[in-house]
């Protein structure tokens, strides 16, 4: 603007509009616009803007402390007393999970007093538990046991067939949720040679029907139930597994930890179970969620698991 | 004053501008950085928040080189889906020893200020290598090396001398060793002992076994080390939700 008589200069189309008195190449001129006046509007209306919102909420730090606004949240704290704070995002979480809860206690309530076979028969709690089951298990247990609960095998066991490693009662079931489980196998490759490791791995097969050497599975038969691999120990008499220590049941064709079923033929089937009687097992572990998940999140999550299953 | 004053003054002189600028800016800095270091109460006093130990730090170092913070944050907001989600809203205090820390807003994958104790070791193993073989869904890309390369800890002692400057309580004297034992015990207090840290490093591991394979120290132990011990350390069954509610 030093410029007093560029000011006035006008050009071409922009006739009676001031320059910045800027001229290139003889004819490209800077002009000087107004802003538009929504735009000015809309500029002083942001900070009238603030002025209010500095008056409800936490604004500018004033020497060791700052201005906390007239704004204020409300809620119950731990003695059960109603407690008023400035508004901040802490208090405001607080009062909302608290009115959340308050609007889920009749579910709730309704779920911690009625015993786990009324829940799963009575439909409208059944609908319920269908709802904030299936969110639970996919934040929760769907990582590993996958979001239909197919499980992956060898790594993850499977929850939505009727095989239960560790039992299926709605009892065993909470207890899996709560304490986690360390599933173990003790590695047999050092403890048996080669050729009793191949006979066992023929007669877990036929217990199963998988194809097999049936004179090699005799032999198993009466290694699995010697002293020398004592494999009934764990397994039982009856090959069938113990739940209390979520030792497999080897006579159902339900496989956790042995690839049989990826097996492309028989060979590479026998080699599965053979690796696992030789390395064992120490990595079957599931987290324990005590802590992580509320009583009640457990209670929802044991229901929905067992029907997952068709439970015990 | 101002009467007189022509913006083309400024706009016209490079040293005056500069100035202004930086006059300007520096309103914002002040009222934004300055506070937090008069106001008494930013910091939660919670107790359980402890300096990794050699193994966590070079698990964490190493979650710095890969880039993980790109996708991940650690730093669960104070909203109720993420309570859901996530677990207890993360608080200053849980990232007084991290330098630099991980908070973050910006997410392509989950955020992994509570994955602690969420997942088995096996699990992160598996997962590290080929996210998708648990998680179909994933675009995470897979980590294979980590498992494959040992861990070079020749120098963990040095990179925890380094953050000790930062203020990070290692200790380096036996003056400082007897502070810590005061403060967080003697266990804890043994794993900062600045000269017992390769040693220290290499027992957590073989004990830990994190990578499931206890003849070396590969790269993958730290790094599932580090992530098992974030957001453990402090627990919230002993915290009121209202005293939390008052540093703000």
């Amino acid at each position: 603007m030093a410029n007093e008589q560029a000011q006035t200069q006008t050009h071409g189309s922009g006739g009676g509009v001031q320059t910045t008195g800027h001229v290139w190449d003889g004819t490209l001129q800077e002009f000087n616009n107004p802003l538009p006046v929504w735009w000015t509007y809309g500029f002083y209306i942001t900070i009238l803007f603030a002025l209010v919102y500095w008056f409800f909420y936490p604004s500018w730090p004033v020497g060791t402390s700052f201005l906390k606004g007239v704004n204020t949240v409300t809620y119950v704290n731990q003695d059960g007393q109603e407690e008023s704070w400035h508004w901040n995002t802490r208090a405001k979480l607080l009062g909302e999970v608290q009115a959340a809860k308050a609007e889920q206690k009749p579910w709730f309530d309704k779920i911690a007093s009625l015993p786990y076979d009324k829940i799963a028969t009575d439909p409208e709690l059944n609908s319920f538990i269908q709802s904030a089951g299936k969110a639970l298990f996919a934040d929760n247990c769907a990582a590993c046991h996958q979001t239909g609960g197919a499980g992956k095998i060898g790594h993850y066991p499977n929850l939505a067939d009727d095989n239960w490693i560790y039992g299926g009662t709605f009892d065993k079931i909470r207890e899996t949720i709560l304490g986690g489980r360390h599933g173990y196998m003790p590695p047999y490759a050092e403890a048996l040679d080669k050729g009793q490791v191949d006979t066992l791995a023929n007669y877990v097969l036929s217990l199963s029907g998988e194809p097999h050497d049936a004179s090699k599975a005799a032999e198993g038969k009466s290694l699995f139930h010697s002293h020398a691999a004592a494999c009934y120990y764990c397994h039982g008499d009856n090959a069938q597994g113990r739940t209390d220590i979520g030792s497999a049941n080897l006579t159902d064709k339900v496989w956790v930890w042995a690839d049989v079923p990826g097996g492309q033929d028989a060979n590479a089937k026998l080699a599965a179970v053979r690796n696992l009687i030789n390395a064992g097992l120490n990595r079957g572990v599931m987290p324990a969620w005590e802590g992580r998940l509320s009583e009640e999140q457990v209670k929802v999550l044991t229901v929905y698991v067992h029907e997952l299953g068709g439970g015990k | 004053m101002f009467k007189n004053f022509k913006h083309e003054a400024l706009e016209t002189n490079t040293g005056l501008l500069l100035v202004a600028t930086m006059f300007a800016i520096s309103i914002g800095g002040l009222v934004e950085i300055a506070p937090l270091f008069l106001i008494d109460d930013t910091m939660e006093k919670v107790d359980g928040v402890r300096p990794y130990t050699p193994l966590e730090q070079r698990g964490r170092d190493l979650y710095i080189r890969e880039g993980c913070y790109t996708c991940h944050s650690q730093m669960i907001r104070p909203f109720r889906d993420e309570l859901l989600r996530y677990g207890h809203y993360s608080l200053a205090a849980e990232s007084k020893y991290d330098h630099p820390f991980q908070w973050g807003s910006k997410r392509t994958g989950p955020d992994l200020a509570r994955v602690g104790g969420k997942y088995s070791d096996e699990w992160h193993v598996q997962h590290l290598i080929k996210p998708t073989s648990v998680v179909p869904e994933s675009v995470m890309p897979n980590y294979p090396w980590l498992l494959e390369t040992p861990l070079d800890y020749s120098d963990v002692g040095d990179r925890m001398r380094a953050l000790r400057t930062t203020g990070v309580p290692y200790s380096a004297t036996q003056a400082e060793y007897d502070q810590n034992v005061k403060q967080f015990g003697a266990e804890v207090a043994a794993q900062l002992h600045i000269p017992d840290a390769q040693k220290n490093l290499v027992a957590q591991a073989q004990a830990g076994n994190y990578d499931g394979d206890r003849s070396s120290v590969t790269e993958m132990d730290a790094m599932v080390a580090y992530l098992q011990v974030l957001g453990t350390m402090v627990d919230f069954s002993k915290v009121k939700p209202e005293d939390l509610v008052k540093y703000r």
